[in-house]
């Protein structure tokens, strides 16, 4: 792509390879990030996520390729490029000893052009806990405050690397509104998440990654309609019977079919003619159901499909 | 490849910067904060002032100066002669006299229990049992015979008079109080900074750090102005109960201490630093600075002069850090020396911080 007067890309990564020792963490990945949306980077753990993000946090040399931020590059402009960006890292434990106030305070001091602590304090719902010691904090309100030090430099990129991960699903949807806001004055985010709920609901799009690589990239709805697929239907069989997927994807308006402990799941077409014909199907080898459900598809279906495991196994 | 809609308002041309209080200053930041972490660690703080004054009370206490005590001798009964000798030793000042059976006299001789046995030999004669090597015992020998002589009717040519002194400054207390001030430095200097980057470090607290526009000098120069500001504590509670308490001489100039203080506080941190250079558990960390410390508390003259050791090792020891400061220390509070006269120690330490500072900044790693 021939260099236009457009404004640069939010980030911008080339051939992406980091190796520990005999593990390939990042297997030549690429990247582009827009300004203004948030993409997701969506895998199980091992993936490679983190030592992608941070590589473009700059927090880590990789062993190939090029990364731009903001039309820049790490190694030239670090200076500046750290006062733009909002970093939130998958493992942090802040200073018990100090209070949330006290916290941001020192975060804030860093930079030229910060929000205010009151601000930021606001923004994440911690006023009521100001004062009070990070160990007094719980999980979710942890979790707030790391994004708030990662917010009151009022970056133009953040990055969050699961955020979510380990939280009550409450604590998750305070979190997502938080990234929604942000998301709302039109700057961009870079998240990582095994989760993928929450990368359907934050990710303008998402990159499914496995193994170091990028396997499948778009908007969710783009990436679930490539299923081509309706429904999931779900069920399992009573008496631990058996029946053989190859009979599964014979019958009419099966896409695609897997069991995994139990459990099959089998992607169709027109749900109203493939139901009753997998039901019959099953009725005829005398098979009977013990439980039985159906889910339009998801980003974990598609995830199953591309590699044939699910996200959560890792 | 997708493209996204014109991106909403990029964010506007940032405006200067907005005037900042001299509070709201990452440097002045980053210090209050290692001197909040400081003071919230009740722990960190009794080892750093609590515990060197119940060290110096404790040992100002064991090693008070008291009377000469009475030292233990026996006198065999039931042999000729031996009334008579019980006789002229008894109320001599510096024995405690005991009449023992010649058996159990045998064995409290072998037990240490008295250091002399004085057995009677008839009237005119008396022999001595004693162990030469032990120095009381020869003492107690040398009374007894004054005692046992007077007592048969000797007389002394020359009379003489005695005036017994007590110099300030000679004193155990005297002695090792500049050496609690000198250990303290360098306990507190290397373990404040080596444990305070190290649990940044193993909570990834360095990292997230690293991941902001911060000053990596001004962070690590934040843990030289919190010390600082301890410092001058620590050294006000060890001089004050040292000079106002214990009545410990501080002969030489304030001004000298001073420059002798920071000195060394300067080379214990960059020791730290460099303890804390790569060290990624606060467990590893602490075993290292152990390491460090434990022999300087022994060989550096803290409980006992450092003469002690053979001729062999004393360029070494005086090659330590916590030598040169205990060393320096001591010629300044106790001889009243001047800058002319530490200077070697002076060297030693500036050594030491030439060499262990820019070491530690070459390996340290902030991730
Ligand atoms: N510092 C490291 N040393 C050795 N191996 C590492 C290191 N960081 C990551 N890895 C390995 O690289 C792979 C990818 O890890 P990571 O990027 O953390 O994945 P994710 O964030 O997607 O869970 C894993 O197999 C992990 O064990
Ligand atoms: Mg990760």
């Amino acid at each position: 792509m021939p260099p236009v007067a457009s404004p640069p890309r939010a980030l911008e990564v080339r051939g992406l390879v980091k190796r520990y020792g005999d593990v390939t963490a990042v297997n030549g990945l690429d990247l582009a990030v827009e300004p203004g949306e948030c993409f997701g980077l969506l895998g199980p753990n091992g993936a490679g996520k983190t030592t992608t993000i941070e590589i473009c946090e700059g927090l880590t040399e990789p062993d190939a390729g090029e990364v731009f931020v903001l039309g820049r590059r790490w190694d030239r402009d670090e200076r500046a490029l750290r006062e733009r960006l909002g970093i939130a890292l998958q493992e942090t434990q802040l200073s018990d000893k100090l209070t949330v106030r006290e916290t941001l305070e020192l975060f804030r001091s860093f930079y030229a052009h910060p929000r205010t602590v009151d601000d930021v304090i606001a923004l994440v719902s911690l006023a009521e806990k100001q004062g009070a010691r990070i160990n007094e904090l719980s999980g979710g309100q942890k979790q707030r405050l790391d994004v708030a030090c990662a917010l009151v430099g009022d970056p133009e990129l953040l990055f969050l690397d699961e955020p979510t991960t380990g939280l009550d699903p409450q604590s998750r949807r305070q979190l997502w509104d938080l990234v929604e806001q942000f998301k709302a004055t039109g700057r961009t985010v870079l998240l990582t998440t095994h989760y993928m709920d929450e990368a359907e609901r934050l990710a303008d799009r998402v990159a499914i990654v496995d193994h170091g690589r990028v396997i499948a990239l778009g908007t969710p709805q783009e990436l679930i309609a490539s299923l081509g697929a309706e429904y999931v239907v779900a069920f399992s069989l009573a008496h631990e019977g058996t029946v053989s997927l190859e009979t599964l994807r014979a019958v009419d308006g099966v896409r695609a079919a897997r069991v995994d402990a139990g459990t099959y799941e089998v992607q169709v077409t027109a749900i109203h003619h493939a139901l009753p014909a997998l039901l019959g199907t099953l009725e005829r080898s005398g098979l009977a159901l013990s439980q039985l459900s159906t889910h339009s598809p998801t980003l974990e279906d598609v995830f199953v499909s591309l590699t044939g495991r699910a996200l959560r196994d890792g | 490849m997708t493209t996204t809609a014109a991106p909403t308002a990029p964010p506007a041309a940032s405006p200067p910067p907005a005037p900042r209080t001299w509070r709201e200053r990452s440097l002045v930041q980053l210090t209050l904060v290692r001197m909040r972490e400081f003071w919230r660690e009740p722990e960190a703080v009794f080892w750093t002032f609590g515990f060197p004054l119940v060290l110096a009370g404790g040992l100002a206490i064991a090693f008070r100066n008291k009377p000469p005590e009475a030292v233990p001798i026996g006198v065999v009964t039931g042999v000729p002669g031996s009334e008579q000798a019980r006789a002229s030793l008894r109320g001599t000042p510096g024995l405690v006299v005991d009449a023992l059976s010649p058996d159990s006299a045998e064995r409290a001789l072998r037990t240490g229990a008295i250091a002399v046995l004085v057995v009677p030999q008839g009237d005119r004669a008396v022999e001595y049992r004693y162990d030469r090597d032990r120095a009381e015992a020869r003492t107690a020998r040398l009374v007894a015979e004054e005692a046992l002589q007077r007592g048969a009717g000797r007389t002394n040519p020359v009379a003489t008079t005695e005036r017994q002194l007590t110099e300030p400054g000679s004193r155990y207390i005297d002695f090792f109080i500049p050496g609690l001030l000198g250990m303290n430095l360098m306990g507190s200097s290397v373990w404040s900074i080596a444990f305070g980057v190290v649990n940044a470090r193993s909570k990834k607290l360095l990292k997230r750090l690293t991941a902001t526009p911060m000053s990596r000098a001004e962070y690590l120069l934040s843990f030289m102005l919190s010390r600082m500001v301890f410092l001058a504590f620590e050294v006000l509670a060890i001089l004050g109960l040292g000079t106002l308490v214990l009545g410990v001489p501080l002969r030489g100039s304030l001004a000298v201490m001073g420059v002798i203080i920071l000195l060394a506080a300067f080379a214990f941190s960059a020791i730290g630093l460099l303890v804390a250079a790569r060290t990624r558990t606060v467990e590893a960390a602490s075993g290292f600075a152990n390491l460090v410390l434990f022999p300087m508390w022994i060989f550096s003259g803290v409980f006992f002069a450092s003469t002690r050791f053979p001729e062999l090792l004393r360029p070494f020891i005086a090659a330590l850090p916590l030598t040169a400061t205990n060393d320096s220390l001591r010629a300044v509070m106790l001889q009243g020396a001047g800058l002319g006269a530490v200077w070697p120690q002076l060297a030693v330490l500036a050594a030491w911080l030439v060499i262990c500072f820019p070491l530690a900044l070459m390996l340290f790693r902030w991730r």
